[in-house]
């Protein structure tokens, strides 16, 4: 039950060709073993490396890929239907390499681009602190100028990747305790730094082979070439990356829909009682009518947010539809195969509960589906 | 090709590759003439071919090189010469004249044969057979018509300035096969672990020379290929008969026995 995709060039398809391949081969055998174990798949990103698809959307003369959100959040959506700490993983680093991409100096940008996207290093962005989670900009972590640049004090929670990243996009105040938005600055910072360090990984509903911890920086000192954009100018940049990341999580939260979805007709067609396979019977072909309506309906929102993007118009309250509704939809489609099969899905020798489990992470991460309202509810109450 | 001492010449490594239906997908043929319906179903590259690109490759990286794909088929065969692009192959002949159609094994290798008459090559890498028609022979019959050595069923391939030696899989182990280069190699699926396409390289295939060559090109006599002229022929077919019901043995405490039984009946066990 593939998707019918519609794709801009041939190479497009040629590139989900490779992912569905990665997928159905080398990603989606693993999930369910993986998964129970809390076993992090480092070698699978060095894959995603190879291949090329840890740089997807970001410029051909850096080793990106050069494509369009449209394609490259299509390759997101496939990973996560297979393995959602996968598909997510490439989201997070996704947005971990985007204030480079976006504000780096030309400099920074030849310096240390290449490595991040075009080939096998692994990126964590860290914004969010014990005590500013949906307020962002209250964030406390503290970057104290020095002589040779920055010395930073603090501690970021719900850090994807977090202890086995090899770098961090950090955002710390450089500005007074009270200065607000306008006091963040964006930092690139190196595993392997003096004084950065990761505590034990979160204990999760789901995604557990997706590491989530709070990175401290303990006195950890960077040169001022570390700085991305401009002293103050660090959350715009976190704004604009959410932006972009909204519609990854969205992305995702339609592969897991989709993968709840594959298993429900697949099981409902299989499974027969009163002599006839249950899908034959209306109260429960209407459930899945209603989840693949649900999740085509979420699918084409989170495109047509990203072909705004890709056509360079504003796209901020579309992207945060497409995580509000995506992200729903992932977890009213996923509620609704454990539904379907019944006993069964209810146990963890089928993947429904899991695909359950993982969904529920999508309504919270990147600005929770409350939040989401609240910048749609802005742009309404805004826009002219 | 002769040994030069310290790294020896670049090789140039010729691979066909056959666009074959989806095993995955139904597949049919054309009544009206007995051949394959390549229509029906999707194209994809001969599972055994991409052993056959591998090995190219990884020839290529031990001795430098370039390697070229050889297809014959029909206009979509360009989408599995593509893949094979991506792959990491260098460049590529496209054979492609309706004059082919319906051709058998051996007018196959002919027509192979011509084709490869027109490029410069060392040694020359197909899968051992199809999915689709499983004669299993082109390999051979290609090697009788270059008049080359043919080392089939590989499982190893080794090569060392002019010599080619191989390993040959038999049913018990395998041969110790060697020739002198040029030569012909069939591989089997033991030989590697075909490589994943990068999206760079999926990009950089766009670009690949891709050489379009029809029958008088390659100056293939028309009355030797084609279904007319075919050495054999396809006299019926018949669709496969549908799966017949599985017994289902009732376990009233001998079921153990029973499925022992059954297992030896069929020289399971």
């Amino acid at each position: 039950m593939a998707v019918d995709r519609s794709l801009p060039t041939s190479e497009a398809a040629d590139l989900l060709d490779l992912t569905v391949s990665l997928v159905e081969e080398k990603i989606a055998p693993r999930a369910a073993v993986d998964e129970r174990q809390g076993l992090f798949p480092r070698d699978l990103f060095t894959t995603l490396g190879h291949s090329g698809l840890l740089g997807l959307p970001y410029p051909e003369e850096y080793g990106g890929g050069g494509q369009p959100y449209e394609v490259y959040l299509q390759v997101v959506e496939e990973l996560a239907r297979g393995w959602l700490a996968v598909g997510l993983g490439l989201s997070v680093h996704t947005l971990a390499c985007f204030p480079l991409a976006g504000f780096g100096s030309p400099n920074q940008r030849a310096r240390l681009l290449p490595e991040l996207i075009g080939g096998e290093r692994l990126g964590a962005y860290c914004l969010s602190e014990a005590h500013s989670g949906s307020d962002a900009a209250a964030l406390a972590t503290r970057a104290a100028a020095t002589d040779q640049g920055y010395r930073i004090d603090g501690a970021k929670s719900w850090i994807t990747h977090g202890g086995v990243a090899d770098f961090y996009t950090l955002f710390a105040r450089t500005g007074a305790p009270d200065s607000g938005a306008k006091g963040i600055s964006c930092f690139h910072v190196p595993a392997g730094s003096a004084g950065l360090a990761a505590d034990a990984p979160e204990r999760k509903m789901g995604m557990r082979s997706s590491p989530t911890a709070v990175v401290r920086f303990d006195g950890v000192e960077v040169a001022a070439e570390a700085r991305i954009g401009e002293e103050g100018q660090g959350f715009p940049i976190a704004l604009a990356a959410l932006d972009a990341g909204r519609l990854g999580i969205a992305a995702c939260a339609v592969g897991v829909a989709q993968a709840a979805l594959e298993l429900a007709v697949g099981y409902a067609r299989q499974r027969r009682q009163f002599g006839r396979p249950i899908a034959d019977f209306q109260g429960l072909s209407f459930m899945l009518a209603d989840m693949a309506t649900q999740t085509e309906a979420a699918r084409e929102l989170y495109l047509a947010a990203a072909r705004r993007r890709d056509a360079g118009r504003p796209f901020g309250k579309q992207a945060a539809m497409a995580k509000l509704f995506a992200t729903d939809v992932a977890m009213r489609v996923t509620t609704d195969a454990v539904q379907v099969l019944g006993g069964y899905g209810y146990t963890e020798d089928f993947p429904a509960e899991r695909l359950m489990r993982e969904a529920k992470v999508l309504q919270i991460v990147e600005g929770t589906n409350q939040i989401q309202r609240l910048v749609i509810g802005r742009h309404l109450s805004r826009e002219a | 090709m002769g040994v030069q001492g310290g790294r020896p010449p670049a090789m140039n490594i010729v691979v066909l590759v056959k666009q074959v239906p989806d095993t995955a997908t139904e597949r049919k043929l054309n009544p009206a003439d007995n051949t394959l319906d390549r229509a029906s179903s999707d194209g994809v590259i001969n599972e055994l071919d991409e052993y056959a690109i591998e090995e190219a490759l990884l020839l290529k990286e031990k001795h430098g090189g370039e390697v070229t794909i050889l297809s014959a088929g029909p206009d979509q065969a360009t989408d599995s010469i593509r893949k094979a692009l991506s792959m990491g192959a260098d460049k590529a002949i496209h054979l492609n004249d309706e004059a082919l159609h319906g051709s058998d094994s051996l007018q196959t290798a002919y027509a192979l044969a011509q084709a490869l008459r027109t490029t410069e090559f060392d040694v020359v890498v197909l899968g051992s057979e199809s999915t689709d028609a499983r004669t299993g022979v082109v390999g051979a019959a290609l090697a009788e018509y270059l008049g080359l050595p043919q080392l089939t069923l590989a499982n190893k391939v080794d090569i060392d300035g002019g010599t080619i030696r191989i390993q040959r899989q038999t049913d018990d182990g395998y041969d110790v096969v060697e020739a002198q280069l040029p030569a012909v190699v069939s591989v089997v699926e033991k030989i590697n672990e075909p490589r994943y396409p990068s999206f760079k390289l999926i990009m950089a295939a766009k670009k690949k020379p891709v050489t379009k060559l029809d029958a008088a090109g390659a100056e293939i006599d028309p009355a030797k290929v084609g279904l007319a002229n075919a050495t054999t022929e396809t006299v019926d077919f018949a669709a496969a008969p549908p799966r017949a019901a599985g017994t289902v043995v009732k376990d009233e405490g001998t079921g153990g026995v029973q499925i022992a039984d059954f297992l030896a009946s069929k020289k399971f066990v």
